[in-house]
């Protein structure tokens, strides 16, 4: 290829930013509204700057509980996630080798991947009903949720493993190592960073799910049912605030798992390189 | 079977009995409660076990339905078509033009970040754009090119189906980008040789070997669709129907087996429109 970029590179490249300002422009807009001035409205133009919908963030609320369910998303988050690593870890290990009735799991997981959110919920509603259960965050919202991040975990193990170069295996085995010992000391070093990505997915996908959560949190709100809530009955730039403020937490939480993802990395490569020189 | 393959099984299962477990209990039986419920009977605030096809019937027998599932298709289909285009283009440029594989990455990392922000958020601020006293209608008043805001912007399909977009396009960029990394460049080059030119290129080599992702892409952009209640709700303003607000309505006012029929139909006619994309790819060698 010639080092002068054709017409269409330019075309193209536009065409991207384009893409990227559609992405981000809302979000952005509403950042800067959720500074308005205490009589600002919904739309610009800006009646004044200030911090003053913050403030009433962190007031006692009229409507709703902010608070509490920011809590226990968070909670929720960090149960789902957990889950859904050491879960998809196994699946994926099994999912290494073809096995009599590989086949059914596997369609089982696409069904459960690609069902619309709203049947979830609806089933899940009505099986606990049946059985007479009460409807919980903590139980019947935490399995609905599984049926949609494990899934996804799945997927991202079915990548990491296909990519997986066997011969560091091997180069253990003929050390002499046993296959817990592989998988404790070769295996799980190297797909550590990749664990990351699975445990990042699972934690936001729960932190932001609606549809399967909204007939089965029970009493106690998720937050962004109680998002939901407030746009039904909130019309002050509060909502921005809240947005905003939702929007920087999953920043930090992609930043905070980026940065682990990297020193795991880091360290994953140190592995390689030991296995490799004991085994040459 | 040999001893040393029984074994194998055994593990394979052992390791997987989480996932049998989670998806038997929440998504199977679930699927069984509603099916099982859609044959139930209901009074004004409860239901109750029996055997009837009236909430079929009734379903089958209302115009509201035709026109319900006609809508949800034109959003789906809209969306798709667009989804498809931005995300063909987005990726195309990703994969073939960008150079580097870190600029590659950085840059795909941009277009992931806000699919990690809430749905809801994100449907929220379209409300400064698309209002009647928002960015879009003082602008083009400032212009000149209306004389008074446009109140289709907001609360409209048009908003509707520009949010199934903003939210979605995201999942056909991610597998085209994927296919599309995979693409061995020697191929183009070959083509290139062999006298085509860009746009035979893209028709008889970059789209035929990225059909997978499309298709993947696809099934997840047509079922998110399809399934969606939310969006359809809030950004029509509440005047739009679909299927999935249909069922989420039903659900409001406790007809749970007239919601279950509902949730049946929708479910068969999701499988079917899979199953005819699923014909276009082995999803298990793409993963």
């Amino acid at each position: 290829m010639s080092d002068r970029r054709p017409l269409s590179f330019y075309l193209l490249a536009l065409f991207f930013a384009v893409f990227v300002l559609f992405l981000y422009g809302p979000t952005i807009t509403i950042a800067i509204l959720s500074f308005q001035g205490p009589s600002g409205g919904l739309t610009f133009p800006m009646n004044g700057v200030s911090l003053h919908w913050f403030y009433d963030l962190f007031e006692q609320q009229a409507v709703g509980d902010i608070w509490g369910s920011f809590r226990r998303s968070l909670a929720l988050g960090l149960i789902v996630m957990t889950i859904t690593i050491v879960v998809s870890l196994m699946g994926g290990m099994a999912f290494r080798r073809r096995f009599l009735g590989s086949g059914v799991v596997f369609y089982l997981i696409i069904t459960s991947l690609i069902i619309p959110s709203i049947l979830i919920s609806l089933g899940v509603g009505i099986l606990f009903n049946i059985l007479d259960w009460d409807v919980h965050w903590s139980t019947s919202a935490l399995g609905s949720q599984l049926t949609w991040t494990i899934p996804f975990g799945l997927l991202i193990m079915f990548a990491v493993f296909n990519r997986f170069d066997e011969r560091y295996e091997e180069a253990a085995r003929d050390l002499g190592a046993s296959s817990w010992q592989v998988v404790r000391h070769v295996i799980l070093p190297l797909i550590a960073p990749s664990l990351i990505g699975v445990g990042l997915f699972g934690f936001t996908l729960s932190y932001d799910e609606f549809a399967r959560t909204l007939l089965t949190a029970g009493s106690y709100n998720t937050l962004p049912l109680e998002i939901y809530g407030m746009t039904t009955s909130v019309t002050t730039p509060v909502l921005y605030a809240l947005g905003t403020l939702t929007t920087l937490f999953s920043f930090f939480i992609i930043a905070l798992f980026m940065g682990i993802f990297l020193w795991l990395k880091r360290r994953s490569r140190g592995v390689i390189d030991i296995v490799v020189q004991e085994a040459e | 079977m040999n001893l040393e393959s029984l074994r194998h099984t055994a593990l394979s299962w052992l390791q997987l009995s989480p996932i049998v477990l989670i998806l038997g209990f929440f998504l199977v039986l679930p699927i069984i409660a509603i099916v099982t419920v859609s044959f139930w009977g209901s009074t004004e605030y409860s239901y109750f076990p029996a055997f009837i096809v009236e909430n079929y019937q009734y379903l089958f027998s209302s115009h509201v339905t035709y026109s319900v599932y006609l809508k949800t298709f034109m959003f789906t289909f809209m969306t798709w078509s667009l989804t498809l285009a931005i995300g063909f283009t987005v990726a195309y440029f990703l994969a073939f033009h960008v150079r580097g594989l870190y600029t590659q990455i950085g840059l795909f990392l941009l277009c992931t970040v806000p699919f990690w922000t809430s749905n809801i958020i994100r449907m929220i601020s379209w409300i400064p754009f698309l209002g009647r006293n928002g960015i879009a209608n003082s602008s083009l008043l400032e212009l000149g090119l209306i004389d008074q805001p446009l109140e289709w912007l907001l609360f409209s399909d048009f908003a509707v189906v520009l949010a199934f977009v903003h939210l979605f396009t995201l999942f056909m960029i991610v597998p085209i980008f994927n296919t599309m990394m995979r693409i061995d460049h020697s191929l183009m080059e070959a083509a290139r040789d062999a006298g085509a030119s860009g746009f035979q290129i893209l028709t008889n080599v970059v789209i035929p070997l990225s059909k997978p992702g499309i298709m993947i892409g696809s099934i997840f952009v047509v079922t998110l669709v399809m399934g969606d209640f939310i969006t359809v709700r809030f950004m029509s303003g509440g005047q739009s129907a679909s299927v999935g607000r249909l069922i989420s309505n039903e659900i409001g006012l406790l007809q749970y087996p007239a919601a279950s029929a509902s949730a049946v139909v929708l479910l068969a006619t999701v499988l079917i429109m899979i199953s005819i994309m699923l014909r276009f790819v082995d999803i298990r060698k793409e993963l």
